[in-house]
């Protein structure tokens, strides 16, 4: 009885663990995580859907390449018949099962691309601006409201230190996860359960801002604003990095989000200077809702 | 048609080679020697390239910066790529083509041979000019091959060589394009119809329609680069009113049927091995014509999946998906058409047949990558990461470059009148299999956990699946010198080779003896459809 119960706690205690391990990579992960959005469950779905009808059809194929190097050997003396060489019949059948098949992996493919498209009815935006090698992030509104939210954050002490030989990559740790280049000076909180649009562009070349636990990744490009969004399910720390070669430290460029439920968020952003709508309120100033920053060029 | 061209002196005379070294290989315009130019110049670079890629798995090898600077690492992934590519699968497969286009069509040589001579030797001076930007002052080209503005642009001098170089290569590849078609379209023997062609000499013409088509949009595309970096232009600076994004269109426009160049080839090649050693012919030889032109067709319309995450519109990243998802039609046609070739045959597992089954499988495991890369939901996480790594060194190296391996291994008793130890032919092929299954499968784990491509260095959590990687690198490093001691063996020591030196070949190349003499077909031969893989058109 007590073993039972002591492993229904370790259990319980690793399902607990999942969360956060969705948050980081792993040693020896070998899998896309299901991340905390919608976004990045359609993505981990999709990817799992196409990795079995591959697997499927692979068996199929190479096993049947195997039946035949094993069955039609000449060492077992097969004899080749030479009038196999076309029948119109499975020459029909193997181009229209196909057919059929992508038509089951579009369905939903398009089905989660559109809902990734609708950036309508964000209750936050937040504008994200990449330099060689750091990230800008400002939050321009909450709730309608405009906010003063400026900041710029880059690579953490402790990386920067490791990846000039001063210290073991292997000793850069936060809460005993290894976070070696994936860790920031400043972190970007954001509320959980709020849809919160990003705008994304850069000041010199081409980035990419990419946090798998969100499920997209968006470039940053000079001259374009980009637009994308999330919804975060669970509060936690989600780690990404650029995803897109920026010259010599674009390795060293990453990116953190705090995910925190709302009420928290909403300190947090009191402290940062931010403004919240019933002190609005109580300021009389309505502020205009903020001009959204038009897409495309 | 203008079939084989008037000769008026002698036969007699030839087999005689031109005596001094100038004269048989700088001045040839015999296409077996500028085969042979051809193949062991990106033999050459295929060692320069796969040293590059040595450097960058040593310093990927562990977490922490070791071996190289991030600038460092960066020119020679960069290099590393435009070197493999442009020097070593590109023009492997113009020297396979070379040798064997006019054997396989019964002509006396290439329709253009002074072309084809300058075509060749443009290319040592193309790559001089491209390895030489890395002891300039500045370094080589470090924004990676896709050569994106506005990073590439801040490179220095190397902008310029490098440009240069690509304009060369250009040149070159249009030029052998031009004479391969002159070549199959002007100089086949009477009898050889385009429906009776081996299927390599087949995917060589379509392929040289491609190359035809999107090396001038490369050029194009740099050139623009030039001259936004030197002549003050803005063609892809936002603030001049430019667009960087509209490179990358331009760019992929050529760079997504560049990718069949390097592969339908690779196609023909393993659909003339398989029936050799199966001792059967091709299933469905019309089937894989047409499913090879739907490919090139498709491969120009598909270009922005490589640019899912540049802020499409939805419409387009749809058209984009459903574009690309349609290739995998014609590519699975082929693989089940080799797969029913072996059905009923009478397999043996010589080297040049390991090889190509190794093809199958292998780039069937790319091409599944290939089609999950596809899916815009799933791509916004796979792109740019090791993900897509892994599936484009299966496509190329377990792809194109084991179908190079294939052919030469093929070929080799046709060109040189020996055989080689089948031993070591099949050590060598077992010895890749392990460590370039090593080097690049884990690759895809990585890029699932969210490792980024083009990075120097890495989290610790990418320690283990990294270290295996770099292993499997090693190992691979290793296996051009194995070749070369193999081949090198048999061209002195091996068995005489026979006329036919493989039980079921077919095909007008081995109507002719072993070695093939200098010239061969000066008169056209008269075609016995039993002799050819695909005489019996009924099928
Ligand atoms: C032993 C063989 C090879 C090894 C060990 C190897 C290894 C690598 C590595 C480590 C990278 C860098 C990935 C990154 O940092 O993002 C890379 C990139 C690349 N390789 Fe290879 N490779 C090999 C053969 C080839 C061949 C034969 C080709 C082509 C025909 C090829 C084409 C490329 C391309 C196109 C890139 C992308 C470069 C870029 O990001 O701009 N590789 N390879
Ligand atoms: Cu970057
Ligand atoms: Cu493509």
């Amino acid at each position: 009885m007590h073993q039972i119960g002591k492993s229904i706690a370790a259990l319980a205690a690793l399902a607990a663990a999942l969360p956060a391990a969705a948050a980081s990579p792993q040693p020896w992960q070998l899998n896309m995580t299901p991340g905390v959005t919608e976004t990045a469950q359609a993505a981990y779905s999709m990817h799992m859907i196409m990795l079995w009808i591959c697997v499927v059809i692979g068996v199929l194929v190479f096993g049947a390449m195997g039946v035949a190097m094993f069955r039609f050997r000449k060492s077992k003396g097969a004899v080749p018949d030479t009038t196999l060489v076309h029948s119109t019949k499975v020459e029909v059948i193997w181009t229209v099962v196909p057919v059929l098949i992508l038509v089951v992996m579009a369905w939903p493919a398009t089905k989660y691309l559109i809902a990734a498209a609708d950036v309508r009815n964000a209750e936050m935006t937040v504008k994200i601006t990449g330099y060689q090698w750091k990230w800008r992030y400002e939050i321009l509104d909450y709730k309608g409201i405009e906010q003063p939210v400026n900041f710029v954050s880059s690579l953490d002490v402790d990386s920067n230190r490791a990846r000039q030989g001063l210290k073991d990559p292997a000793d850069v740790q936060v809460d005993g996860v290894n976070t070696y280049l994936l860790n920031v000076d400043r972190e970007l909180v954001l509320p959980t359960d709020t849809k919160i649009r990003f705008v994304i562009t850069a000041d010199d070349v081409i980035h990419a801002w990419w946090v798998p636990a969100l499920g997209w990744k968006q470039d940053a490009i000079p001259g374009f604003i980009n637009e994308a969004w999330t919804n975060i399910r669970e509060p936690g720390v989600y780690r990404g990095q650029c995803a897109e070669l920026c010259g010599k430290d674009h390795g060293f460029m990453p990116i953190v989000v705090r995910a925190v439920p709302r009420a928290e968020f909403e300190q947090e952003l009191v402290k940062m200077g931010g403004t919240l709508p019933d002190t609005a309120a109580i300021a009389q100033a309505p502020a205009a809702p903020a001009s959204a920053p038009s897409s495309g060029r | 048609m203008a079939h084989a061209t008037t000769h008026t002196h002698d036969d007699a005379h030839h087999d005689e080679k031109p005596q001094g070294f100038l004269d048989r290989w700088v001045f040839t315009t015999n296409h077996k020697d500028i085969g042979t130019l051809y193949l062991v110049f990106s033999f050459i670079m295929f060692i320069i390239g796969g040293a590059m890629s040595g450097v960058i798995r040593l310093e990927l090898f562990q977490p922490g910066l070791q071996w190289v600077a991030p600038e460092f690492f960066n020119q020679m992934t960069t290099m590393h790529a435009l070197v493999m590519i442009f020097g070593g699968v590109m023009p492997a497969f113009v020297g396979l083509a070379n040798w064997m286009i006019p054997l396989q069509i019964g002509a006396p040589d290439m329709a253009l041979p002074r072309m084809n001579n300058w075509s060749f030797w443009i290319l040592p001076f193309a790559f001089f000019l491209l390895l030489l930007t890395l002891v300039l002052p500045g370094g080589g080209p470090a924004g990676g091959w896709t050569l994106y503005p506005p990073l590439s642009l801040q490179g220095g001098y190397n902008v310029a060589f490098v440009i240069f170089a690509i304009h060369l290569m250009g040149i070159s590849s249009i030029m052998g394009a031009i004479n391969i078609i002159a070549t199959i379209l002007n100089m086949r023997a009477p009898g050889m119809d385009l429906l009776k062609m081996p299927l390599f000499t087949w995917t060589w013409l379509i392929t040289a329609f491609l190359l035809i088509a999107v090396m001038p949009v490369l050029a194009g595309a740099v050139t623009m680069l030039l001259t936004d970096k030197f002549f003050g232009t803005s063609f892809f600076n936002a603030a001049g009113g430019g667009d960087p994004v509209m490179f990358q269109h331009i760019f992929w426009f050529f760079g997504h049927p560049e990718v069949y160049i390097m592969i339908l080839p690779a196609f023909g090649i393993v659909s003339e091995i398989i029936p050799t050693f199966s001792r059967k012919p091709l299933f469905g030889y019309q089937a894989m014509v047409y499913a090879t032109a739907s490919i090139a067709f498709l491969s120009f319309i598909v270009w922005a999946h490589h640019m899912f995450t540049v802020g499409m519109p939805l419409g387009g990243q749809l058209y984009f998906m459903y574009a690309t998802m349609l290739i995998a039609v014609p590519t699975g046609v082929k693989v089940f058409n080799w797969v029913a070739t072996m059905w009923r045959g009478s397999m043996t597992f010589e080297t040049p047949m390991l090889w190509s089954i190794a093809f199958v499988i292998l780039f069937t495991i790319g091409g599944f990558s290939g089609l999950m890369l596809a899916i815009v939901p799933a791509d916004y996480q796979y792109h740019d990461t090791y993900f897509v790594v892994a599936h484009f060194h299966y496509v190329l190296v377990t792809g194109s470059l084991f179908s190079i391996i294939a052919a030469v291994y093929y070929w080799w008793p046709k060109w040189t009148g020996r055989m080689y130890s089948e031993f070591w032919g099949k050590f060598h092929f077992w010895w890749t299999m392990v460590f370039v299954n090593l080097l690049f499968f884990p690759q895809h784990f990585l890029g699932l956990a969210g490792m980024p491509r083009r990075i120097p260095d890495y989290n610790v959590a990418f320690a283990d699946f990294n270290m295996i990687s770099s292993i499997g690198a090693f190992g691979m490093l290793i296996t051009p010198f194995m070749m070369f001691v193999i081949l090198w063996h048999s061209k002195k020591h091996g068995v005489k080779a026979e006329q036919v030196s493989w039980e079921g070949a077919k095909g007008l190349e081995w109507t002719v003896p072993s070695p093939a003499p200098h010239h061969t077909f000066t008169t056209p031969p008269k075609i016995d459809d039993r002799m050819l893989a695909h005489g019996d058109v009924a099928h």
